[in-house]
């Protein structure tokens, strides 16, 4: 394929290009390039109590590459995970993703793995961006052996130690003095790693989210609490939620940065700039502007407290995998059809993890009582008709 | 098979209305209405409805009342309303969901008592999360359908400091799980304030939610938060399963002087029953007896009734007679039904979705060892949930929960 470069749209060298193009020839533009690109984020980003980061941010072909490719298997995963929803394959309660992946796939970029994350229950693409397979996912949703919480956390439920994702929590709110703890922890450790605690614009009315950044802010913990506002607590919107909804000032003494959360190099910047914040001077708050394309969740159409052409709206105006999309064609780095291919490629990853999470066994009934207590206590639990399953807890 | 009502005597003064006997014709294909007013002691007209009590001691009178030849026939599942064999739609009383009867008693209340409001996450414009809330603030306006946002703790406050002026509010959990952020309020407010302020405030609020365990809802919110408010002093809990209770419920409760926490369950919304269509309430403190027996008592409350008597078809064709109550009152319990029902059978099983460990089952163990011991020929038998948070696996999570072979082979165990 011959890419032409166009010398006003960047500062690469053509000549440097040549040979690579040559080389990858006929193949799918995975490319390694990593001559930095400069984009401007769609929107500045204001701030409370604080700078403002810079507009230009620095990027090559290979993280645009990477970031398409992350947010459109996301996306991908959320969709399929609506359909294996529809056919009862999961139960209870799904909530989905699919619009905010900007806010994953940047803030991960930003990050290394020694930063914590933490999240509420639309959890599915910040475990995959944190290093979760779909294999993990799917089978986890299912209820299957294979998931990541063993089948018996369910949708809200999903952790990566390793990887420092501590979840996947169901209770609104709960889930940000946790995150707080965390930051805590990594300034006891002394580990110059930040903790992102995220929650929603709902949940931006708990209290004890208020409390939490008040410890944190005292003691001066490297705690980063983003918002990820999708402008509707299940279904009620955030005007008629929050009197002030503008998350980002809400930390008051706190430094605050509003940010285009459907814009993943607004947020990868945002989230550079607030990990750096946060190592020297404490809690900051990122409010991440963004949309979610389903309702709140399966159960929810999603349609009865916002009009359908408000979504389709954004999804026109703002969708996070359109506009890298748009950016790789025009910066030339590949051609329409390479990225369907791209695509189609995603869209078999994430057959085949259904695939082969269908296969996946149920867990043993004894799994009922392992991982009740760390450590056995010797604790006798009680089959209901006191012949069968009398176990030792674990 | 009718169901019988047993009056609490003692009780009824304490109430400022008692309930009305009248059974559902849902689950036995036939309706009778208990009325024997000549021995009832006390029967009182309304304007708007009519109440028969029955007193308790006629009991067994009523029983043996020539019902106890039906009694054995296996119609005893809580079935549908298409059960009965005269139906036709000149019946009395109207067919309805059990979310929509709660909406009927929220709505009847609002409209009888205007400082009844209701306040809870999406309850008004969203219609509530299970619709039980749906159109009351396109009727009643914003101020009375209040549309809270996420934060249960000072929203469960505010009802209890509104109460405390003498508005009555109707507080509602998304999920009863949420209502653990409001446990302060709940425990130290809601209960004790009567008691510290020497009876200077009453707190005539209701706090109502689903709860229980669900269809792979996960850990936190397949919650039985009935086991930790229980020893909370000052609240009233009640429980309902039926259409027909639930509305009953729903309106005592909003009557009631005390606070009450009314424990609907996640799987019942979709419930169908025919109900009266006048005016009625249930008792709060009273159970309800589901099935007259004499081998052995089964106590039960919310979605394990369905278990219960799922199994009780079971046990009846195997020639086993349980009798099946449901309990309902939570706290405090309605030891004069069960009292008389152990007298009868000697024999008591409990069957619950709590957990074993400090569940509803565990203090009703302990209340009727020490009433009625002497009763007992077999020690109390109770089936309850497991120990253990409830799994998302859908094969886990029935593990959890009691189901109907459990509760057959633990009557079998019990009647040996």
């Amino acid at each position: 394929m011959a890419l032409s470069r166009l010398a006003s749209s960047s500062s690469r060298s053509a000549d440097l290009l040549k040979p690579l193009c040559s080389a990858i020839s006929l193949r799918r533009p995975i490319s390694t390039d990593t001559t930095p690109i400069t984009v401007e984020t769609s929107v500045p980003f204001t701030s409370h109590q604080c700078d403002t980061p810079s507009r230009s941010v620095q990027t090559n072909a290979k993280e645009l590459f990477t970031f398409f490719r992350d947010m459109a298997l996301m996306r991908r995963m959320e969709i399929a995970a609506d359909s294996l929803y529809k056919a009862k394959l999961i139960r209870g309660f799904c909530h989905l993703y699919d619009g905010q992946e900007a806010v994953a796939v940047g803030m991960e970029a930003a990050i290394t793995k020694k930063d914590c994350i933490i999240t509420a229950y639309r959890d599915h693409c910040t475990f995959v961006s944190r290093g979760g397979t779909l294999l993990e996912v799917f089978a986890e949703l299912m209820g299957r052996q294979a998931g990541c919480s063993r089948g018996k956390g369910g949708s809200m439920h999903f952790y990566k130690k390793d990887s420092n994702f501590y979840g996947g929590h169901g209770i609104v709110g709960a889930q940000v003095p946790l995150g707080c703890g965390l930051a805590f922890a990594q300034k006891y450790s002394k580990d110059e790693a930040v903790t992102f605690a995220l929650y929603g614009d709902g949940a931006a009315n708990q209290g004890q989210l208020f409390e939490a950044l008040n410890i944190s802010a005292l003691w001066d913990l490297p705690a980063i609490l983003v918002c990820e506002n999708n402008h509707y607590g299940m279904g009620t919107a955030e005007w008629r939620a929050a009197k002030s909804p503008a998350y980002y000032k809400r930390g008051d003494y706190a430094p605050g940065l509003k940010v285009d959360g459907m814009d993943a190099f607004a947020v990868k910047q945002a989230c550079t700039f607030a990990k750096e914040h946060a190592l020297k001077n404490g809690p900051i708050i990122l409010e991440m502007d963004t949309y979610r394309y389903h309702g709140h969740s399966m159960s929810d159409p999603g349609s009865t407290y916002r009009t359908r052409d408000e979504i389709t709206g954004v999804r026109q105006e703002r969708d996070p995998v359109e506009r890298i999309r748009k950016l790789i064609l025009s910066h030339d780095l590949a051609t329409e059809k390479e990225l369907k291919d791209i695509e189609k490629e995603i869209r078999k990853e994430v057959d085949d993890a259904i695939a082969q999470a269908k296969e996946n066994p149920l867990p043993e009934s004894s799994e009922l009582f392992t991982n009740v207590y760390a450590k056995g206590l010797g604790v006798e639990s009680f089959g209901a008709d006191r012949k069968e399953v009398r176990a030792i807890l674990p | 098979m009718a169901a019988t009502f047993h009056g609490v005597g003692a009780t009824v003064a304490a109430l400022s209305s008692s309930s009305s006997s009248s059974s559902p014709s849902n689950s036995f294909g036939s309706k009778k209405l208990l009325s024997s007013p000549s021995r009832s002691f006390s029967v009182r007209k309304r304007a708007s409805f009519t109440m028969v009590r029955s007193e308790g001691s006629m009991n067994f009178d009523l029983n043996s009342k020539g019902r106890r030849a039906q009694q054995l026939i296996a119609n005893a599942v809580a079935t549908k309303a298409d059960s009965s064999p005269a139906s036709s739609s000149s019946k009395p009383g109207h067919e309805l969901l059990l979310f929509e009867a709660l909406r009927e008693g929220l709505e009847e209340e609002m409209e009888r008592d205007p400082r009844v409001c209701v306040m809870g996450e999406d309850v008004g414009h969203y219609g509530g999360s299970y619709k039980v809330t749906k159109g009351l603030a396109t009727k009643f306006g914003d101020l009375r359908v209040l549309d809270t946002p996420i934060a249960e703790n000072s929203f469960t406050g505010m009802g209890i400091g509104a109460a405390m002026t003498g508005l009555r509010p109707v507080v509602e959990g998304m999920n009863m799980g949420f209502l653990l952020l409001a446990f302060n309020q709940i425990s130290n407010n809601c209960g004790m304030l009567h008691y510290t302020s020497g009876g200077q405030f009453t707190i005539p609020i209701v706090i109502r939610g689903p709860g229980g365990v669900g269809r792979q809802l996960g850990a936190e919110h397949s919650q039985r938060l009935e086991s930790y408010f229980q020893s909370i002093p000052g609240i009233q809990m009640v429980a309902c399963s039926t259409p027909y209770n639930a509305k009953g419920l729903m309106k005592a409760a909003i009557r009631s002087e005390n606070p009450v926490i009314l424990f609907e369950h996640v799987l019942l919304y979709n419930l169908k029953e025919r109900i009266p269509d006048e005016d009625y309430i249930c008792n709060l403190e009273e159970a309800e007896m589901v099935r007259p027996g004499e081998h052995v008592t089964i106590l039960t409350y919310s979605r394990m009734r369905y278990h219960v008597m799922q199994a009780a078809k079971t046990l009846v064709n195997k020639g086993y007679d349980p009798e099946v109550i449901d309990i309902r009152s939570l706290k405090p319990f309605d030891l004069y039904t069960i009292g008389n029902s152990v007298k009868k059978t000697h024999r008591v099983l409990i069957v619950e979705e709590c957990m074993r460990t400090g569940g509803i089952g565990a203090s009703l163990i302990a209340a009727i060892t020490e009433n009625f011991n002497d009763y007992l020929d077999a020690p109390i038998m109770c089936l309850s949930s497991q120990d253990v948070p409830t799994p998302y696996a859908g094969t886990l999570e029935e593990w959890t929960v009691v189901q109907p072979a459990q509760i057959v082979a633990a009557v079998e165990q019990l009647c040996q």
